[in-house]
């Protein structure tokens, strides 16, 4: 069944993003906070697909630092062993965990991507999207979002629909939404913020969202993601999902 | 460079939904105002305090700032009583009409400020003032006794005639100097002035020294004394004496001043007073000045003066022997043979420095020096040795061309100041008949003389008519008249507009 969780705070902060990242096959969460936080994403998928509590270089903003998909997870380099340890332990197999070496170390604000393509920092290293394209199997695409180049901030992005920063012009809307063979809308999360990367995180059938965001912007959000229909799944498999009912 | 054209799309409202472009806060403008409140914090009501005797608004502590019911200087007057508007930036003020009389200015004000991230918020909102009336210290000082001065200036000519007070009284309101004067009062052989702010005193007496050579002092006297900050309270009184030499007087000078002026002529002519005397000898056109300060050391007092002016009759005229001007008038020597109206069998040939405008057959006015009975004995000394002239004319007499006019208005009329008559000193108050008679004469020493006319304001008269004076001018000369290029029109403040402005064509 599919859902959105809204009301969530890690630490009295709404920026779900930040502190969580959320892919078709996984999911990592900060440790620190209350427990309140790791619950919700528990109560929403504990058995369809693993929660991992970690850091990234000691730090509590995961979200932002890595960034991946069901195929694999990049990390940066200022990633410690264990942690790269652990992730590889806690994660499935078929998920490659990869560290790179990159000067842009903010992964997850610098790219944004779905199970198919990824949209890219412009400034990001030839090796680096080669990486990226390897280990995420997608297609790698150099743009900007509404004149920003931090494309991972700027939108939050599935299989099934994005949403982008709210100044987006309708042609620089067209030319994405050509580019990542999804519906994009341009729009706001946590009561007007621009920044819906960090504000939000989305995979097909689920999405969490921060305490501020206002009603509008969850029905927006539930429109363009099309959660209303969509199921958990151990199985992303689009032909699969129109042959299963749903059931409330 | 070829640039895509960038449509801006539309975003939902996060709050209410409708679609809007987005903008900093991508909220629709309706929720923001909701939201926040730019005009908290600032102040909606204030109490200023009103004079209404001079209709002055206070500012504290202490200044009065003069300000009309809904003009910019009380708009600008609010709006600085307003405390934290530094915060905003301030867009437009305007006032809201209320009745007047419910005491209540409205102001509705257009402020901006920056919300949220960085969206700049544009609200409107009034600010309503209670005017309370209170009297500012002046008026109330001047409610409790009117009469109240600080300083008084009392101006003194000890001379039998006011004519230099009049000539005053014209240059004064000229020059406004008197506008400050709480009250004016006119008395025996002066008048006094009073003010309320001992620097409008000084400024009184500065102006007054520049246009009449004074002498003057001034005492204090104390009205009141705070112990505790040792604050004293004092009325200031100027004593100021105008020199007694008038124009056209007869002077006969102290030997020392004679000789201290380059041996002029013990007998001379007083031509013109300003802040310098101008003493003319009729005998070699020779000119000297006396400014105030060097008349004083000696102090003289004319011989006679010009309420003993006699008319004579000029029979014959010789052709001038010199001619001189001096400080723009002309004066030219010449022989006449004169008799006096009263005695026409007896000539006198003197010597007169009116050469170029006496003509046989007019009329003179001049002084008889050989008639007159004089109080001084250098004088009579010089006169055993037969040194004095037997007459000194002064000025040409236009009473047969004046006979023409009688009954008929001047061309020009002139402003008076506020005076108050002195009616309290029994019998030796100003005598209202002989004040005409003097002044009728003053006005006729301004036709004749364009140099005395030159500080002065003269307006025209609405009674005169112009046809009247021209058709009597055919014959011969006319009195002397004051042109018309030289009067000013009276400002009329009338429903239609205003009046002709001035047409002021001074030399």
């Amino acid at each position: 069944m599919g859902d959105m969780m809204a009301g969530l705070q890690f630490e009295n902060n709404c920026e779900v993003g930040v502190f969580s990242k959320l892919t078709n096959a996984y999911c990592l969460v900060a440790i620190g906070g209350s427990e309140n936080f790791y619950s919700a994403f528990e109560s929403e998928l504990a058995d369809v697909i693993p929660i991992v509590k970690t850091s990234l270089g000691g730090t509590r903003i995961i979200g932002r630092l890595c960034a991946g998909n069901k195929n694999g997870l990049l990390v940066p380099h200022t990633t410690t062993d264990q942690e790269l340890q652990h992730l590889r332990n806690s994660l499935p197999d078929q998920v490659v965990v990869q560290r790179i070496e990159e000067r842009l170390s903010a992964l997850g604000n610098c790219i944004a991507c779905n199970d198919h393509v990824a949209l890219a920092h412009t400034d990001l290293d030839k090796e680096t999207e080669e990486i990226i394209a390897d280990v995420l199997g997608v297609e790698v695409f150099r743009q900007t979002i509404a004149g920003n180049i931090l494309v991972g901030s700027y939108c939050a992005l599935s299989n099934r629909g994005g949403i982008v920063h709210p100044h987006t012009s309708v042609e620089d809307l067209d030319e994405l939404s050509t580019l990542l063979q999804v519906p994009l809308v341009a729009g706001t999360v946590n009561r007007g913020s621009e920044v819906i990367g960090a504000g939000m995180t989305v995979n097909d059938w689920t999405a969490f969202c921060g305490s501020d965001t206002t009603a509008t912007e969850l029905s927006v959000i539930d429109s363009i993601f099309k959660l209303r229909e969509a199921q958990p799944s151990s199985i992303v498999d689009e032909m699969r999902k129109s042959l299963i009912d749903t059931y409330v | 460079m070829f640039k895509v054209q960038q449509t801006i799309g539309s975003v939902l409202c996060c709050k209410c939904g409708v679609p809007m472009p987005p903008n900093a806060a991508n909220m629709c403008v309706n929720c923001l105002r909701s939201e926040v409140d730019i005009t908290e914090g600032l102040q909606k009501s204030i109490q200023i305090f009103y004079c209404p005797e001079c209709g002055c608004y206070l500012q504290p502590p202490k200044t009065w700032i003069k300000a009309q019911w809904e003009s910019r200087d009380l708009l600008s007057f609010c709006i600085k009583r307003l405390k934290n508007l530094n915060k905003v930036r301030l867009k437009n003020a305007e006032f809201v009409w209320t009745e007047p009389h419910s005491k209540r200015i409205k102001v509705k004000l257009t402020v901006q400020a920056e919300v949220l991230n960085g969206a700049v918020l544009e609200q409107s909102y009034p600010v309503e003032y209670t005017v309370r009336d209170n009297l500012c210290e002046s008026c109330s000082r001047f409610q409790a006794n009117p009469d109240q001065w600080v300083a008084s200036v009392q101006l003194r000519q000890h001379v039998s005639h006011r004519r230099s007070f009049f000539y005053l009284e014209q240059l004064i309101l000229r020059h406004d100097a008197a506008s400050r004067a709480v009250r004016i009062k006119q008395v025996h052989q002066g008048i006094d002035f009073f003010f309320g702010n001992k620097r409008h005193a000084d400024s009184f007496v500065d102006f007054l020294s520049k246009v009449v050579p004074i002498e003057y002092r001034q005492d204090k006297q104390l009205v009141s004394h705070d112990v505790k900050s040792s604050l004293y309270n004092y009325k200031y009184t100027y004593s100021v004496k105008i020199c007694p030499i008038c124009r056209e007087d007869l002077i006969f000078l102290p030997s020392k001043v004679a000789i201290g002026l380059g041996n002029l002529g013990p007998l001379v002519v007083c031509t013109k007073v300003s802040d310098n005397i101008t003493l003319l000898d009729p005998r070699t056109l020779r000119c000297a000045f006396l400014d105030a300060s060097q008349y004083w050391r000696s102090g003289f007092r004319s011989a006679l003066t010009s309420r003993q002016l006699v008319k004579y009759s000029v029979f014959y005229v010789e052709p001038p022997v010199g001619e001189t001007t001096v400080g723009g008038q002309k004066y030219a020597l010449s022989y006449v043979q004169i008799a006096r109206e009263s005695d026409t069998g007896n000539l006198f040939c003197v010597q007169t420095h009116l050469g170029h405008i006496l003509k046989t057959g007019d009329q003179a006015l001049g002084y008889d020096i050989y008639g007159a009975n004089v109080n001084d004995d250098e004088m009579e000394k010089y006169r055993l040795h037969g040194r004095l002239p037997e007459a000194i004319l002064i000025k040409k007499c236009y009473d047969k061309e004046r006979e023409r006019k009688k009954g008929k208005p001047r061309a020009f009329t002139t402003k008076k100041l506020p005076m108050e008559m002195d009616e309290s000193r029994g019998g030796r108050g100003v005598d209202p008949g002989k004040m005409e008679n003097e002044y009728e004469e003053f006005l006729r020493d301004l036709e004749e003389n364009p140099e005395l006319r030159f500080n002065i304001s003269l307006y025209k008269n609405k009674d005169y008519q112009e046809s009247d004076e021209t058709a009597s001018m055919t014959d011969g000369e006319g009195a002397p008249t004051v042109p018309i290029e030289e009067l000013l029109a009276e400002l009329e403040l009338s429903e239609e507009g205003e009046g002709d402005g001035e047409d002021d064509m001074d030399e």
